[in-house]
């Protein structure tokens, strides 16, 4: 099978997007997630189900999570430029934020996991054939616990955009990978985040599997220059709003079982 | 009330085994142990193929139908260099991850998990991540046995014969859990959005 162009590409985004659209000014729901069966990414056609999600309600064990802690993860384990004898070659940078349930409560105590690729663009995964250079100073994986305010807090370089197989000439925004736990297993949640301003935002099919513009907007960071360290690194916030109400109850860090 | 928007999810991509995988992450109570069940089956697309970059998670109650309130113990051996997380200790703590094979085979050693409440039916909670999959996927994996509590499962009950099948596991004679889960295609897996 030939690989589509990126124009085909491109007006295959635009015109579900104008459904889209179309639907929305009709009345039909803004969404927030993205379309599972979005096919301008391709690998996405034969992995989607085609029957509608059931809704239910939660139940016992759905409606707590995984527990962990402090002494699960070492602090710096969420400096991603210290994990080898060297520094990593790249633009030096911090990402942090919150996370938040629907309420806007804090989600404490919570495992928040990250991975990327380096400042090339090249992932130290063994299937990542993108002929950039890996870095032997950066790995790319990194971990945190959210504090009691609900914050995480990670210092990296700042990833490459890559190209992949999807179309011709397909390359991915820059990113980086996040991993998070709710208070509830229902709230997990596995995404990206974005850089501001992206020339490749239009014509990434991951990023525009989320029809809604507002919705995407949620995956972007913004720049801040009072996150910004003189001499040192950039600085960019970005926070993340999990599906739902946790319940009230949040264990307290050190509490023993 | 909720008043955020949530936050979209994404694809997991291909590259996520370096970032997610833990050494013995599918290890809920050590293999072989006298109560151990191993729970296996493999993630299929709409062509019936297996898929070799998909990320199972389970997360469940012990036998007794307790939540695990146990840490999870997931550590680090070193942060100097590439090593991968580890899972230390045998407390049970209800979560398991394995990615799966070429074959695209997941794999858990872990325990039935207990009824919650008299006359409830045990089941495991799951998500699925997958390259291709733009988003997580929520199902559950019912045990077998207990075909009262199953037909009086407020899930299970309202769903067809067929439908009903995807969410149930096997039991083989040695007391191990088979169950695949279809992504897509005329046996697809029932997929679930929360309230
Ligand atoms: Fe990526």
């Amino acid at each position: 099978m030939s690989l589509s162009s990126q124009q085909e590409i491109t007006d295959e985004i635009r015109a579900r997007h104008a459904e889209y659209k179309a639907a929305v000014a009709a009345g039909a729901p803004e969404q927030t997630q993205p379309d599972i069966g979005f096919a301008p990414y391709r690998s996405s056609i034969l992995r989607h189900p085609t029957k509608n999600l059931k809704l239910v309600d939660p139940e016992t064990i759905e409606l707590f999570s995984p527990t962990y802690g402090q002494r699960d993860v070492a602090d710096v384990e969420s400096d991603l430029t210290i994990q080898h004898a060297g520094e990593p070659l790249g633009e030096r940078m911090v990402i942090t934020g919150r996370i938040l349930d629907g309420d806007g409560r804090p989600v404490r105590n919570q495992l928040v996991e990250v991975w990327q690729a380096n400042a090339a663009g090249r992932y130290i995964h063994q299937r990542d054939q993108h002929p950039a250079p890996l870095d032997p100073n950066f790995t790319g994986a990194g971990r945190c616990i959210t504090n009691d305010a609900g914050e995480y807090r990670f210092t990296t370089i700042k990833p490459g955009a890559y190209p992949w197989k999807n179309h011709h000439n397909a390359w991915r925004p820059a990113h980086i990978h996040f991993s998070i736990f709710g208070s509830a297993f229902t709230q997990r949640i596995v995404t990206q985040m974005y850089f501001p301003g992206d020339p490749l935002f239009p014509l990434d099919p991951i990023y525009n599997s989320i029809q809604d513009q507002k919705a995407r907007d949620r995956l972007v960071a913004t720049y801040d220059h009072d996150l910004t360290s003189p001499e040192w690194s950039l600085g960019y916030r970005w926070d993340i709003v999990l599906t739902g109400t946790q319940r009230t109850w949040s264990e307290p860090e050190g509490a023993e079982q | 009330m909720t008043t955020l928007p949530p936050t979209p999810g994404q694809t997991v991509g291909p590259f996520f085994h370096y970032g997610l995988e833990i050494e013995r992450g599918n290890e809920l109570v050590p293999p072989h142990t006298p109560d151990a069940v191993l729970l296996t089956g493999r993630v299929l697309d709409g062509n019936g193929d297996p898929l070799q970059d998909a990320l199972v998670e389970i997360w469940q109650a012990d036998a007794a139908g307790n939540v695990p309130r146990g840490r999870a113990m997931l550590r680090r051996p070193s942060y100097i260099g590439t090593h991968p997380v580890r899972r230390e200790g045998t407390e049970f703590t209800g979560f398991g991850r394995s990615a799966t094979t070429a074959e695209g085979e997941y794999s858990f050693w872990t325990v039935n998990p207990g009824a919650a409440a008299d006359g409830s039916a045990p089941f495991f909670a799951v998500a699925v991540f997958a390259r291709g999959l733009m988003n997580k996927l929520h199902t559950r994996i019912y045990l077998p046995e207990a075909s009262d509590a199953l037909a009086a499962d407020a899930l299970l009950s309202s769903l067809s014969g067929e439908e009903r099948g995807s969410l149930v596991a096997s039991r083989d004679e040695r007391g191990n859990l088979h169950h695949d889960i279809h992504l897509q295609g005329e046996k697809e897996t029932i997929f679930l959005a929360f309230n």
